[in-house]
């Protein structure tokens, strides 16, 4: 039956068709892919590219009938998959051809131990006896260089890290030595510096088992870092597909050419001349501590310091980025500085006054300096508001004119270079960078001094994360704004900041200029982390192409 | 595990602390708003003897207390409560105790059994209805629930009176046993089931269309979660999806509407118990208020409040136990 000369995986021509009513009438047409044993292929995509869809059609697994395989082929290991039963498809599942899922917080069942969900796996497959599967499993566990593979054995899904979980769904899906692993965007949920450890995890395995790896990603960092060959998926079509460094050094179409122009490459920009602008935002000796929760009749919680002893200066005219990992705190400093998170101590001066000791009046007057974009554009703006009167709002508030509010409004869309018919539509009707355009012109309405941005372009797409990267830079020179930049991203740092604060379990631990920063850091956790990002080595080339 | 005392024992210790307050509180809030509604005890009782003079009225609010300013009542009241006296009652000539319990066992039997029932019955319908959902099946299924969600209870109970007892002559028509019968044992218990069937359907047939729909979106909802989506990646047989990663976290919703629900048992559903003409607590309430039987009403008060703080232990335990991200602290 199965030909081991064979290629693991063989796509020919595969169509998947969309429900009518879709953007298109296919998710994917004329798709042809082989993986070879031993080979690791990334498809690479933006979203809403289809590139999800090819692993449930592989899987069997797509949402039918609305979404179906309408033509073409898929083999593997030589035998044809479409037209399986679904107890024949079952039978591969898990065993023959494993998934690792996207989003580690919520592909492992919370109820269940980690023990048990590996569990599943063998005793769905094999006739092992339950002390054979628990060596097994704790066995798996090691290879994935879990720390106390015996506790995590019996731990639930959420009292393990990010990082671990998705260790957990690797030893899952190694369980059974499978021909083909798929995986769906396995590190794009996960801090960079874990992210790298599971690249290396997965590229360590793979080359003991021998398998196959279909790797879905939309980052071409990651793709550098670990690919055999590439193939992009645009729309639904193949447009280019060749080994890592074709693809990645020398591509050829247009959409590859504009993917990777838009990639931030970890230059940073040029030192700007020694400013002596005036400070705008200024920090002094913040701290904030979460509060041990309960009380005499409650239990207990630890306290957790957030952000301790942060001091840090913002010029007028210039970007001020805050990097590090999830729990560093970033966050919380944008909510400070804002002060929609009251801070235990310390002193934030913006433009000369308090902004931390403002009575609630006077707050209200000082919050039209200073502005904020968030990170989630679905989430933060309300639905069912138009557009016009989400941006109109905060000026209204501040006494403007409603008519000129709205006035105002439009001439803001045209800057965030939106068209002023947008004005009437509410915020589903838009696409992801057009919302964070959105949230930008409502943050400029009241014209303020300083914006805080929270990481918002981490859920952008990477040509629509360069345009909207582009924007904030350019409104940032037009209005000699002064921006205060979270970010975990280090390419996205790289690019738009002129000085950085690298922070760390609530400590600053480096700060400087973001050029000497990246060329020579001093402390070991920034070494680590830039050290960390994928494709590090890898400069995208240049092209000469309009970035999308 | 490592304590002596197991974390649950200091758990409900700690709960029972918090209640004791709790309690106390409500029972002086209901007090005093009881007393802030006109008239009494011996209003309703010289209202039913048709009039008396003034100087015996007198007499008689002075013997029961009633003449004492409100504070006195309420502290006279609050001791006595502290020993788990509930005081006498003037209508029904017993102590509140024994009214009381009286009623609580009919009222309890029928509610924990049509709650039971309704629970039960609503998510094994309801994940029907999910894992089928748009199908014929699931129109069926919730169509009928919102059927007798939709029907007033004491229509409903009058229907299955009309059908079951009157054209049909299967079951009695009301009350809790057959009075002149003197049955004991096993005969006594079958006596009590057959007067409790229709009570408890009309209650349950009701009560069902909650569980069901919540559960319904529960699961539908669930279904299409990620880990699911893992557990089939792994080759997982829709049986085994159903049982061991739909069900489990998509009971959670249902269990909380339990826990509400069952914190109303006490006040019971007065309207099947007085169609049925069950002695329970609900009806007793109702005649309670009418008859200003001041004491009366405490009492059932008193009752339902310990039921809230227990059902709401419970339902925290059982939380606890279905959902493991949840700790007992």
């Amino acid at each position: 039956m199965t030909d081991t000369s064979a290629p693991i995986l063989d796509l020919r021509q595969l169509q998947i068709c969309l429900p009518k009513g879709a953007d298109r009438p296919f998710a994917l047409e004329g798709l042809d892919l082989t993986i070879n044993p031993g080979e690791i292929v990334c498809l690479v995509g933006e979203s809403g590219s289809g590139k999800s869809l090819c692993a449930g059609a592989i899987m069997g697994l797509l949402p039918e009938p609305h979404v179906r395989v309408t033509g073409g082929e898929i083999r593997f290991m030589g035998q044809e998959l479409r037209g399986k039963t679904e107890a024949e498809m079952r039978k591969l599942r898990g065993a023959d051809i494993a998934m690792i899922f996207q989003e580690p917080m919520t592909a492992l069942n919370p109820q269940k131990t980690v023990g048990w969900q590996i569990d599943e796996v063998l005793r769905l497959h094999t006739p092992m006896n339950r002390v054979q599967r628990k060596d097994r499993a704790i066995e798996l566990l090691e290879r994935v260089h879990i720390p106390e593979p015996l506790s995590a054995y019996n731990a639930y899904p959420h009292q393990i890290s990010g990082g671990q979980r998705q260790r957990v769904m690797i030893a899952m899906a190694l369980a059974l030595s499978p021909k083909l692993i798929i995986a769906d965007e396995p590190t794009t949920a996960l801090d960079v510096t874990t992210q790298l450890q599971i690249l290396k995890l997965i590229r360590e395995l793979q080359k003991d088992e021998g398998a196959g790896v279909l790797f879905i990603t939309h980052d071409f960092g990651v793709v550098a870092e670990i690919a055999d060959k590439v193939a992009v998926l645009c729309r639904g079509e193949l447009v280019e597909s060749g080994t890592t460094d074709e693809v990645l050094n020398h591509p050829r179409h247009a959409y590859t050419q504009a993917l990777i122009a838009a990639v931030p490459s970890l230059t940073p920009p040029p030192v700007k001349a020694a400013s002596d602008a005036p400070v705008v935002l200024k920090g002094t000796g913040l701290r904030k501590t979460f509060a041990a929760r309960g009380g005499l009749l409650s239990g207990r919680r630890k306290a957790v310091t957030a952000v301790k002893d942060l001091s840090f200066e913002l010029r007028q005219g210039e970007t001020l980025g805050v990097v590090g990992e999830s729990g560093s705190g970033k966050t919380t400093v944008s909510r400070i500085v804002t002060r929609l998170l009251e801070c235990d101590q310390g002193s934030v001066e913006l433009d000369g006054k308090d902004l931390l000791a403002a009575t609630p009046r006077e707050l209200r007057a000082l919050r039209k300096h200073i502005q904020i974009v968030f990170q989630d554009p679905m989430a933060s703006l309300n639905p069912r508001k138009r557009v016009v009167d989400l941006i109109a709002q905060g000026p209204i508030v501040h006494g403007t004119d409603p008519a000129k509010a709205r006035e105002d409004a439009k001439r803001l869309l045209e800057l965030v270079e939106l068209s002023p018919a947008a004005a009437n539509r509410f915020p589903h009707e838009f696409s992801g960078g057009q919302r964070q355009r959105i949230g930008i012109a409502r943050a400029l309405a009241l014209e303020p001094k300083v914006i805080v941005a929270d990481e918002p372009v981490s859920a952008l797409d990477v040509s629509v994360q360069a345009q909207v990267l582009k924007l904030l830079a350019d409104l940032r020179d037009r209005l000699n704004l002064s921006l205060l930049f979270v970010t975990h991203d280090l390419r996205v740092a790289a690019q738009l900041c002129d000085r950085i604060i690298v922070m760390q379990k609530g400590e600053i631990v480096e700060s400087g200029l973001t050029a000497e920063v990246f060329s020579n850091p001093q402390h070991p956790y920034t070494q680590n982390l830039l050290s960390s990002i994928p494709g590090r080595d890898w400069t995208p080339p240049s092209l000469r192409t309009d970035a999308a | 595990m490592t304590l002596h005392m197991p974390p649950i024992l200091a758990y409900a210790l700690r709960r029972f602390a918090q209640a004791i307050p709790v309690i106390i509180l409500i029972m002086i809030g209901t007090f005093l708003l009881l007393k802030l509604a006109p008239g009494d005890t011996i209003d309703a009782l010289v209202g039913d003897m048709g009039g008396a003079d003034a100087a015996f009225i007198d007499r008689l609010r002075a013997e029961y207390g009633l003449d004492q300013p409100v504070w006195v009542q309420l502290w006279r009241y609050m001791v006595k409560l502290a020993s788990f006296d509930f005081g006498w009652s003037f209508v029904y000539e017993q102590p509140v105790s024994t009214v009381l319990m009286e009623r609580l066992g009919t009222t309890l039997l029928l509610m924990a059994t049509s709650l039971s029932i309704a629970f039960t019955a609503g998510i094994a319908l309801g994940a029907i209805a999910a894992r089928r959902a748009y199908s014929l099946t699931d129109n069926l299924i919730s169509v009928l629930g919102l059927v007798f969600y939709a029907t007033p209870s004491f229509f409903l109970s009058l229907m299955l009176m009309l059908v079951f007892s009157v054209k049909l002559g299967w079951l009695p028509v009301g009350g809790i046993k057959t009075i002149a019968a003197f049955y004991t044992g096993w005969d006594h218990v079958w006596d009590v089931v057959r007067h409790l069937i229709m009570p408890t359907a009309a209650l349950s047939l009701i009560y069902l269309a909650f569980y069901l729909r919540l559960m319904r979106a529960s699961v539908m909802e669930v279904a299409d979660l990620d880990y699911v989506r893992t557990a089939r990646a792994k080759g997982a047989g829709e049986g085994r999806l159903m049982i061991h990663h739909i069900m489990r976290n998509a009971l959670l919703p249902v269990v909380t509407l339990l826990g509400l629900q069952f914190s109303t048992v006490l006040g019971g559903s007065i309207v099947v118990e007085t169609i049925f003409s069950l002695p329970g607590l609900g009806q007793l309430a109702y005649k309670s208020v009418v008859q200003r039987d001041l004491n009366t009403l405490m009492g059932i008060i008193f009752l339902c409040a310990i039921i809230v703080v227990v059902v709401n232990f419970l339902t925290d335990l059982l939380y606890a136990r279905l959902d493991s991200r949840i700790e007992l602290k």
